[in-house]
């Protein structure tokens, strides 16, 4: 039984590995866009106008990407670790060159509904780019269980959706939050023997 | 076989299948540009110049967010800035930079003001964009 399930699996996986045509009208994860070619130039990524005089001028993001480190998903450039490796330097603040940030090194877990894992939001990664008033103030009260929100929310672009989904990581990056496995005994569907 | 389908059984399978489809549908648009680059045309089209598009993979390379996001108060909503010239030559939002003295002055129009015409403010390739087509803001 198991030997010719393997071999089934097989024979379906030679034709798409040996005639994958440009026209082949199934392929592998048809609706996916592949990083190689999500990154055009600007004059013909569908946003600028590729009339304007001067667009030469302008960088490409795929030579500012070059050197950084990739991920999987929005940009294909893991911002976090190109900032924390140095790859990138950007000034803390726009009117004091000096300032620097004061990252708060502190993990808030939020437990979820479900079947995903935790929620573990590390305050590091926001200080490093951001100040606490930019969230704490209209976006999250600054209290650990008092900030209720749903997936749906965050992918109309509420709270944590403000950026991710926008600029920072898409939410389509489901594991970099959802990363803090829960505790057995509270998810488990076994009945105790 | 048995195996197999025991194992997606339970609350997994509905949520992966949710899954699947949201990532269908997000992955299904025809989207090009950069991710995250912001359309903004509160004023634009109707002046007759083209919209301006804010490419923030570029800006967050050279500043962190709190740079524009605190210091020169530009909100965390594509187009609620209100943004105009004169408040861009009067130094504020762009003009703290784009003064001739930082990045470029106003009079390179056509490097800001680049979207093609009429494109509505968005923030492109935005999960919300992708999710309500039309009203991305």
């Amino acid at each position: 039984m198991r030997f010719s399930l393997v071999l089934l699996f097989l024979m379906m996986l030679a034709p798409v590995s040996t005639t994958l045509a440009e026209n082949d009208p199934n392929p592998f994860n048809r609706l996916f866009v592949p990083p190689k070619e999500r990154i055009k130039t600007l004059k013909d990524d569908g946003v600028h106008d590729p009339q304007v005089p001067g667009l030469d001028l302008l960088q490409q993001p795929a030579d500012a990407f070059k050197p950084l480190p990739t991920s999987s998903g929005g940009n294909y450039v893991n911002w976090v670790t190109a900032l924390r490796t140095g790859k990138i330097k950007p000034r803390y603040s726009q009117a004091d060159p000096k300032l620097e940030a004061m990252p708060m090194d502190m993990f808030i877990v939020m437990e979820v509904k479900g079947s995903m894992p935790n929620v573990s939001f590390p305050h590091k990664a926001h200080t490093e780019w951001l100040e606490c008033t930019n969230c704490h103030g209209e976006i999250f009260v600054p209290k650990k269980g008092a900030n209720r929100m749903t997936m749906a929310e965050i992918m109309l672009g509420g709270k944590c959706g403000i950026c991710h989904g926008s600029v920072a990581f898409p939410i389509t990056e489901c594991r970099r939050c959802h990363s803090e496995a829960k505790q057995a005994a509270k998810t488990s569907t076994k009945p105790k023997k | 076989m048995k195996a197999i389908t025991l194992h997606f059984k339970g609350n997994g399978l509905i949520a992966c299948m949710a899954w699947a489809i949201t990532l269908l549908i997000l992955f299904s648009s025809s989207a090009q540009a950069e991710y995250g680059d912001v359309v903004l045309n509160n004023y634009s089209s109707d002046a007759g110049v083209r919209p301006v598009i804010f490419p923030h993979w570029f800006h967050r390379i050279r500043y962190s967010c709190k740079s524009c996001h605190s210091e020169l108060g530009i909100v965390f909503k594509a187009g609620a800035s209100k943004i105009d010239m004169a408040k861009i030559v009067n130094g504020e939002y762009c003009g703290a930079c784009h003064n001739g003295v930082v990045a470029w002055s106003v009079e390179n129009c056509d490097l800001c003001h680049s979207a093609a015409n009429d494109m509505p403010t968005q923030v492109h390739m935005s999960t919300r964009q992708i999710l309500l087509k039309g009203d991305a803001k």
